[in-house]
Parts: structure tokens; sequence; C-alpha cells
């Protein structure tokens, strides 16, 4: 169809995740206001020099706000796809390279768990742990690891039996250095573009998760918390909803174009 | 049959191990329930009265098995707040999550079908390329943001319904579909970007291949061919996404149902979650994985029906 092209997707994708990085990395350093100062005079303020994004229901300075928030959205996801990861090519790696009983055990139970959506799985533990952020993180984070075992096993079965496996296998090299020194970098493409789809929807399920209230607790500033609290001013305050929002959208653009911009690159 | 067979099989097993999962974390990390079910008047004598009384003291497995059995027979245990048998707290629950998810899932069908036919047969062209970029942010849009922007479009705007309204379905079944068409909207709006980017990059796929043109040049018409050849092919990788889809949705309508104020099963889960209801939350996660598994097992079935392949594979 179309012949050598711009990536246009990798462009605006690394544009706009790159504005938003800066601004997160920015606001560790400096807010406007304190994201929690009270000031009952500028409730609902609008939107203006003083307040960029306007302030909410107790005065606080929405803009602030969804800086702390952003950066709590980005860490938690962080963590979660970390936690994903690392379990996942582990399990992964060791079930698709040796196979046999322990494989079949696994997959099965995993296969179980995968048809189950994440968020229900990560209701249960939230159920279990009680809300709050680290405990959100450790769901996310165990919900997200079948998705990423599956992917890396299916991986390691195409090239466990491959030549150069073989080759070194020959010359001596150990399971665990065949693993992560020969095998592991051929999987990474694969593993990259599921690590950022995984990333979105763990920005989706965080922010998700805090709009009903088991999430990130307050006072701490979350965006999803931030879109919970704007919904019951939806009709006299509509611009401190659209922040919060507009700022997931873009976080979560951002990484998507990103994504899709790195695998076409392959 | 013998594929049919294996997948009631599958099925099976899929339900004993997540209610046995489920079981033993709720029994691992739960606590004592006759000490939380007494709450304030736990003494240890009455602790130990009822909890020989709830067969508390036997082992693991045996309560493991009493719960299954009691729960295959309807009997899904008391709730601790509210002391009242589960199954009357969710049985009239469960049709508004099915009504919503359904509404949901038959307007990704309606609208993404034919949107991604149309984009794909003109690929390239401006609608295409328009679409692209609405299906990019579409997908950006948490469920539950776009339930905030149309209660305020639609609800406030334009005043098509009255938000945090809610009619049940016993009372006017017109009016119930009626208020959940909009939450079922917002439930389907990023699905719909998924399937449509997903149609039509099937389709692009498809044409390139050789029996495409071996079709042209036995002389079938372009549409034809596009109907006949290529669609047929062209959609079974989108059954497999909504039927995966639709298990999504199922969990999806927990945090819409909250968005709009519909009471349904994610309702309650999530107050039984902040109440430590456990048998109220463990009865609602089995039913809703039951749902699931049935889904995924119809859409085996029909995928199956689509192409007689996939049973010899495996």
């Amino acid at each position: 169809m179309r012949k050598k092209k711009k990536n246009y997707n990798l462009i605006a994708g690394g544009i706009l995740t790159g504005m938003m990085l800066l601004l997160i990395a920015a606001g560790i350093f400096y807010t406007p206001y304190d994201p929690n100062a009270m000031d009952p005079a500028s409730k609902f303020a609008g939107i203006s020099w003083k307040h960029l994004m306007g302030c909410d229901n107790f005065g606080r300075d929405v803009f602030s706000r969804v800086l702390q928030g952003s950066r709590t959205t980005l860490f938690v996801a962080l963590c979660t796809v970390f936690i994903g990861t690392v379990c996942g090519v582990i399990l992964g790696a060791v079930t698709g390279y040796y196979g046999g009983i322990v494989d079949e055990i696994l997959m099965r139970i995993n296969d179980a768990v995968f048809a189950f959506p994440s968020l229900l799985l990560a209701l249960v533990f939230i159920s279990i742990l009680g809300p709050g952020k680290n405990n959100v993180i450790a769901a996310l984070g165990v919900a997200f690891i079948p998705s990423f075992a599956r992917i890396v096993r299916g991986e390691f079965l195409k090239y466990r039996n491959m030549d150069y496996v073989k080759s070194a296998k020959l010359q001596g090299a150990g399971d665990l250095r065949i693993m992560f020194v020969h095998i592991l970098p051929n999987a990474m493409p694969v593993l990259l573009s599921a690590i950022m789809i995984g990333f979105n929807n763990a920005v989706l399920a965080e922010a998700g998760m805090s709009y009903l209230g088991i999430g990130v607790q307050p006072p701490e500033a979350s965006l999803g918390r931030m879109l919970s609290e704007a919904q019951s001013y939806l009709f006299t305050a509509p611009a401190y909803a659209v922040f919060p929002g507009v700022v997931i959208i873009w976080m979560v653009l951002g990484f998507s174009l990103l994504g899709e911009g790195i695998g076409e690159k392959e | 049959m013998k594929y049919i067979g294996k997948k009631v099989i599958l099925m099976a097993a899929t339900l004993i191990v997540v209610s046995f999962l489920v079981f033993l974390s709720f029994f691992v990390m739960s606590g004592d329930p006759a000490t939380s079910m007494l709450g304030t008047q736990a003494t240890p004598d009455r602790v130990e009265a009822l909890r020989e009384e709830m067969g508390l003291n036997d082992s693991f497995f045996t309560q493991y098995f009493r719960w299954a059995g009691s729960f295959l027979k309807g009997d899904m245990g008391i709730s601790y707040s509210y002391r009242i048998p589960v199954e009357s707290m969710i049985a009239d629950k469960i049709p508004v999550t099915l009504a919503l998810t359904g509404i949901a899932f038959l307007m990704l069908i309606v609208l993404a079908i034919p949107l991604g036919i149309y984009i794909a047969k003109y690929a390239g062209g401006i609608a295409d390329r328009v679409i692209y970029v609405l299906n990019q942010i579409m997908m950006a849009i948490p469920p539950f943001f776009a339930g905030i922007l149309i209660t305020f479009l639609f609800g406030r705007i334009f005043k098509l319904f009255t938000p945090g309204g809610y009619v049940s379905y016993k009372d006017n079944f017109g009016q119930f579909i009626g208020y959940m068409f909009f939450p079922a909207l917002a439930i389907a709006l990023p699905k719909i970007a998924m399937a449509v980017k997903l149609l039509r990059s099937s389709v692009i796929g498809e044409v390139k291949k050789d029996y495409v043109r071996t079709a042209f040049s036995r002389g079938n018409r372009s549409n034809q061919v596009f109907y006949n050849h290529i669609l047929k092919n062209a959609l079974i990788p989108v059954i497999t996404f909504l039927g995966m889809t639709l298990a999504d949705m199922v969990a999806g309508s927990i945090i819409i149902e909250q968005v709009f104020g519909i009471p349904g099963l994610g309702r309650i889960l999530l107050t039984s979650i902040s109440n430590r209801d456990y048998p109220v939350v463990e009865a609602i996660i089995i039913c809703m994985a039951f749902i699931v598994v049935s889904i995924n097992f119809i859409v085996d079935i029909i995928y199956q029906l689509i192409d007689p392949r996939i049973s010899t594979e495996e």
C-alpha cells in the first residue's frame, strides 16, 4: 500500500509521552500550589493564570493535583508492569523451555485465570488485602502475570529447538544462560509490545480502581479519584472533570502511539 | 461432538479451578468469619459455638466441598452484614448486569462490523484517516470517563435521560432498556474502536493472499470477492476478539454501573468489598466467572461452526 513513509505514530507518541514525562518530572520538584492546600475563597475558581485548570470543591489547585495524580498513576502503572513482566518472564521462560508436567499444570491454571477479566481478578485481591495504593499495585501486578507468562512461553516454545540454542547447548552453556542470554533477546520485540499494551491497561485499571474508591486513598491525588469527586459537581463545575480525564487520555494515547510506532519499525 | 465434549470438560475444569482458588484465598486471608459475624458481641464461648455451628472447625477440603456443593444447589451462604441469604440479594441483580452487557455487546456488533467493513473497503481514503485518529483517541478514553462525558452531553445538554435515574426492569421494561442505553454506549465505545481497527487490518491482511488473486482471475466481481471470500476469513480473528471482549465487558460493567448509579451486580460487589462481606463477594465472583466461562464456551462453539479447521488443529 504505502511505501516508505514517515512513522507518524512514533513521532506523535514520542512527543505526547515526552511532554507528559517532562511535566511529571517537573511536578516532582515544583507544583504551583501545595496539591492538598485548601482555600475556601477559591472554591470552583475558573480557569485563570493563577489557577491554570481552576480549583476543585475544596479550593485546591487542580493543576497541582493533576501533576501529583499523574505521577501516582505513572508510578502504580510502572510497578504493576514491572511485577507482571518479571514474574511473567520467569514463569513463561521456565514452562516454555522445560515443558513437561509442570508446564502442563501451570498452563491449565494460567488458562483458567487468563479467561478471567483482570479487573475482576484485581477486585478479588483488593477485597482480601483491603484498599490502598500498595495493594492496588500488588493486585494488578498479580493479575497481569498470566498474560505475560503466556506470551513469553509462546516465544520460548518457538525458539527452544532452534539450531542456535542447540549449538549453545553443545558448547556447554547452562540452562539459565540459554534462557536469558540466548533466547530472551529474541523474544524482546514481542515482549516489548506486550509491555506497552500492559502499561496502558495498568493506567486504565488504576484510574478505574481509584475512581471506585478502592485504589489510591485520599488525600493523595489520583486522576481516577479526582474524576469520581468531580462527578458529584459535574453540573456546577464541568471543567473539574475535564482536565483529569484529558490527562488520562493523553497518557494512554501517547504510550499506545509509541507502542505502535515501535511495532512499525520492526 | 468430540470437540464440544472437550470444551465442556475444559469449562468445568476452569470453574473448579477458579472456585477453588477463590475459596482458598478467602479461607487463608479473610480471618475468622465467626468473629466478624458476631462483631462486638464476640466472646470466646460464643465464637466457639458459632464456629461449631458453621462447621468452621472442619478441615479445609471438607469446607470447600460443602461450600461448592451447596452453591450448586443454589445456596450461596449468609451475608455477614445483612444476615440474609446471599442468593436473595443477588438474584434480581444478575439480569440487570446481563442486560447492560448484552446491550453493549449488541451495539458493538451493530456499529463496529459495518464500520470496519466500510473502512477496510475504502482503506487510504479520507474516512479511513479520520476514523483512524478517532479510533486511537477512543481507545485511550477510560470507560468511566466516557460515562461522565455521556452523562454531561446527553443527560445535561440534550436532556435525553435523567442522570442518576433508574427504572427497574420489573416496573417498566421499556424504560429500563432506555436507561441502559447510554451506560451500554459507554462500555461499548472503546471496544468498538478496537474492533474496527482489528477488522480493518484483518481484511487488509487477507487482500494480499493468493486465493484473492485467484478469485479475481476467475472473473468474480470485486464485491463478490470481498463479501464471499475475503470477509469470511477476515472475520475469524474478529470473532475471537468479540468473545474475549464480552468477558471484559462483564467486568467493565462494574465500573459503569457505579458511574450511572445502576443497581446491578457491580454495585453490591463494591459495597460488599468495603464491608468485608466475604460470602457475597465470593458468590458474585463465582457468578461472574460462570458468565465469563459460558461466554467463552459459546464463542468456541461458534468459532468451530464458522471454521471447521479449528477442531482438527489441536
